[in-house]
């Protein structure tokens, strides 16, 4: 950081730009898809299938079928899907996506021989920063031992010991290691640079791309894959989220149940997916000659530094996300003035979308009323470390098509949160700036991003 | 782009040989054990039956009148606030507020806590259906409902510690958790030296925090054959770099840093211990159950802290090794080295604390940095203990089983974490 002299020298700064997206959601995989079902509206809530999940108080979540983790790796990483929780699955598909659409010729591709030649980049600048949740333990494996290390239903930690734990397969534990996201993406890709992990619930995926976004402007790699994901579509999941009374009980209509900014809003759905999207240098993406959909110009993150008390209350001013949004606009070198849009995070909880209505509030002032704001949750609901990722993604898409799809549950809209939220559409809008912004459900952590529209 | 200098002006360890600064710096130069049979469960018929535990730590005695807000806090958070308590004194800001609490912020390696396990138990049997073999989720979740508590659940996640820190100091500004396994806290120093550097902060609580003792994360190693098994001789079980090395021993704990910017430290009139010059973050992209034989991403991490700090190979000092007392890991950490400093391998005395500590897994690199920070301030290196055996494979001056006298003004500090995530920094006297 310093020279062998002690001076401070000024770094360049390197602008980047988004050039792939892999979001992996319950209404579409892949950027067209997700970006299609978005402008109908298309809802991906039912009632929960992976398990009964008759005795929970929410009986309804957003499931991704059909997901082959076969079909985003290599043949001779085929076997590697056993130690791979549902979270690992998400994350590997989301990069194929991602590393696909930003025509990147990696390790994975090039030997799935989806594309010929050579890799387009250098592995060892090609980093990785994934965002990633408490992974469920695989309940069914571990009642399985645990059952069999019980008497009576009582638990024996001497049968444990000495038999139930052998029932556990003996890589059980990188499972559910949350660096495993990155870990297996890494190694399906060859990404051999800079690789992190964030794990602060829902604004992991926003803290990800923001870092990875600092580690390519200080240049310390050219290309890096980031996002989030996690899987809340299990029973773990459900019943904790349930403790903490974040889950609407509208079990009878699933698709109007996750209601961010409504009037009668009663907590969020659970889900499962995440998205990766591809941030490069702009002189390594021109070069490559490959679409931009937008520019990444501005980061910032703050705390509510509120109350520590789980489950946790967020600021009532939203300060941790006003925080997190004016050091971003700053960071991105714009006043709020200037903002065209805000992509919202909101996920239908009482207390959190009023929260973050005012800081947007706080931080937009008296052109609060007139700015849109985006929400995607409504046929989505909230996966905790891959949220941030997708409405990042849709931001994007925004941007990039001048297009904000709409936030369909969110009417009739609660009046104190005082925001144009855009609850028809799609409506057509040349957007300059957007700012997506993302927070922890609990824990305090608040992240923004700044897009910019694409110009030369 | 701004490019600002980063200092370190306050620490703070919670650890299984004590739990304070002074008192655990004497023990490790006189290479005493924090190994001991386990007592937080019943552990006598695991594999492993032994762990350097966290003894006699009660969170009310750091925080006083701050207690009450953090009193259900996880283990591993009570260490962490803990740790940060003793480092935010140590760096003398617990007088009245010296910088905007949006600019101050954390960012730390934390572990996830340890769950709920009698209660979790009872769940998975009564769900258990041993005739189908499945989970039965109706009878699972009416015992899971009854019995699980909303503030047990929530505290296990590993942003808890952070989200308590930035409450007890009202710090406003970055607030990040990283979780890259045994690298964590490594990773979380490097990354907050760089907020700061960009102007993001102007003061960082970072380092880590964690606790695996517990029945799941001894069984999940256990299973993996990572953890020695010397349960009759289990003082002597951490042995890195030594021939008859069985695995690494499980540790808990916390470190904490506080990293300040140069300029408002200088103002202030901070006592400096010493400037992290730099970071290297790397993947190995090679198996998840293996480092890479040649060291590869341990390699590029070193080469690229190197860089970073612009200082050459034969500057560096002291080597404090990631060396956790496994096969491999000590194998390819001195391939590494090897590869990376030349000639100036064999020169450069290396040693790992985790010979004493255990292995504190996510807070594991946070407190190797202060060990380097005591290194440079008092010019003694701490030794490696339990070396014996010499193994033809690891051939290097790991200072065996005595502290030693130097003059260390550059040290440089290794993390690998489990899955291929590497880490290193450089830190420098002033």
């Amino acid at each position: 950081m310093n020279t062998a002299t002690g001076a401070t020298p000024v770094l360049p700064a390197r602008r980047v730009v988004i050039t792939g997206l892999g979001p992996i959601t319950p209404i579409g995989i892949g950027a067209s898809a997700f970006w299609s079902a978005l402008l109908e509206k298309r809802s991906g809530i039912r009632r929960v299938r992976a398990f009964d999940p008759s005795q929970f108080q929410s009986q309804i979540g957003g499931e991704i079928d059909g997901l082959s983790v076969g079909d985003y790796v290599p043949k001779s990483y085929r076997k590697a899907a056993k130690i791979m929780a549902r979270d690992i699955v998400l994350a590997v598909a989301a990069a194929h996506q991602a590393v696909t659409d930003a025509k990147l010729q990696t390790k994975c591709l090039l030997e799935r021989g989806e594309v010929q030649g050579g890799p387009n980049l250098d592995i060892t600048r090609f980093g990785a920063n994934i965002g990633a949740g408490l992974i469920c333990a695989d309940l069914p494996e571990l009642a399985e031992g645990l059952h069999s290390a019980s008497a009576g239903g009582q638990f024996s930690f001497a049968r444990w010991g000495t038999e139930g734990m052998n029932n556990l397969t003996p890589l059980w534990l990188l499972k559910f290691l949350p660096n495993m996201l990155a870990c297996h993406v890494t190694i399906v890709h060859d990404a051999e640079g800079p690789s992190n992990t964030i794990t602060c619930g829902e604004a992991s995926s926003h803290l990800a791309i923001g870092e990875a976004f600092r580690t390519i402007t200080r240049g310390a790699a050219d290309v890096c894959i980031c996002g989030g994901a996690e899987s809340k579509a299990n029973p773990m999941a459900l019943l904790r989220q349930g403790l903490g009374r974040r889950l609407s009980r509208r079990n009878d209509t699933p698709e109007q149940a996750c209601r961010p900014f409504a009037a009668d809003r009663d907590g969020t759905v659970v889900s499962e997916g995440g998205g990766l999207v591809i941030l490069e240098a702009l002189e390594h993406a021109q070069k490559r000659g490959v679409r931009i959909y937008a520019e990444l110009v501005g980061f910032g993150a703050g705390h509510d530094a509120y109350t520590p008390a789980q489950p946790s209350v967020p600021h009532p001013a939203g300060r941790g996300c006003a925080v997190a949004m004016r050091k971003a606009l700053k960071d991105a070198g714009i006043a709020p003035s200037q903002v065209d849009l805000v992509a919202s995070f909101a996920a239908g909880l009482v207390e959190h979308d009023r929260s973050e209505a005012a800081a947007i509030r706080g931080v937009l002032g008296d052109r609060a009323a007139a700015v849109p704001v985006m929400n995607v949750k409504a046929g989505i609901g909230n996966n905790g470390a891959g949220s941030g990722a997708i409405d990042f993604i849709a931001a994007v898409l925004a941007v990039h098509y001048g297009t904000i799809p709409p936030a369909f549950n969110s009417t009739p809209m609660d009046p104190a949160c005082g925001l144009k939220v855009i609850a028809d559409g799609p409506v057509d809008a040349r957007v300059g700036y957007a700012v997506s912004t993302a927070y922890a459900l609990g824990g305090g952590q608040n992240a923004a991003l700044v897009l910019k529209r694409f110009k030369e | 782009m701004m490019n600002r200098r980063v200092v370190i002006t306050g620490m703070g360890w919670i650890t299984p040989l004590g739990l304070d600064i002074e008192g655990v710096w004497k023990r490790l130069l006189a290479g005493e054990s924090g190994i001991a049979p386990t007592t937080i469960f019943d552990a006598r018929t695991f594999p492993t039956q032994f762990a350097a535990e966290v003894k006699g730590f009660d969170l009310k005695r750091f925080l006083g009148p701050h207690y009450e807000p953090h009193k259900l806090c996880s283990r591993n958070a009570g260490f962490a606030l803990a740790a940060a308590e003793m480092a935010w004194r140590d760096a003398g800001l617990n007088g009245a507020p010296t910088h905007n609490p949006e600019m101050v912020g954390v960012y730390l390696g934390g572990g996830e806590g340890p769950i709920d396990f009698d209660n979790f138990v009872a769940a998975a049997i009564a769900g258990w259906d041993p005739e189908k073999r499945e989970l039965d989720s109706i009878r699972w979740a009416q015992v899971a409902a009854e019995r699980l508590t909303a503030v047990k659940e929530f505290e296990q996640d590993p942003n808890c510690a952070a989200g308590h820190i930035a409450c007890r100091f009202n710090a406003q500004g970055p607030n990040f958790n990283t979780l890259t396994a045994c690298a964590a806290s490594t990773q979380a120093l490097g990354e907050a030296a760089f907020l700061i550097r960009r102007g993001d902060a102007d003061v960082m609580i970072s380092g880590g925090a964690h606790s695996m003792i517990h029945p799941l994360g001894v069984t999940g190693f256990n299973r993996l054959t990572a953890l020695s098994t010397r349960n009759d001789t289990c003082i002597t079980a951490s042995r890195p770099f030594d021939r008859t090395r069985d695995g690494f021993v499980l540790g808990e704990g916390a470190g904490i840093l506080i990293l300040e910017e140069f300029e408002s430290a200088s103002r202030r009139g901070a006592r400096i211990l010493a400037e992290i010059i730099g970071y290297g973050s790397t993947a190995d992209a090679f198996r998840v159950t293996d480092m890479h034989e040649d060291g590869r991403g341990a390699i590029a991490a070193m080469r690229g802290a190197l860089a970073d700090a612009r200082v050459r190979p034969d500057e560096i000092d002291y080597i404090s090794a990631h060396g956790t007392s496994t096969e491999e890991n000590d194998k390819v950490e001195t391939v590494a080295i090897k590869s990376v400093f030349g000639d100036h391998a064999r020169k450069v005395p290396i040693s790992s604390v985790k010979s004493m500590f255990g292995h504190l897994i996510a807070g594991a690199g946070a407190v190797e940095l202060i060990t380097c920070l005591l290194a440079i301030r008092d010019g003694l290196i701490p030794p490696t203990i339990n070396y014996r055996e010499p193994d033809p494979n690891c051939d290097l001056d790991y200072v065996p089983n005595q502290s030693r006298k130097a003059t260390v003004r550059t040290c440089l500090s290794n993390s690998f974490g489990f899955g291929g995530q590497n880490d290193t920094l450089i830190v420098r006297a002033l």
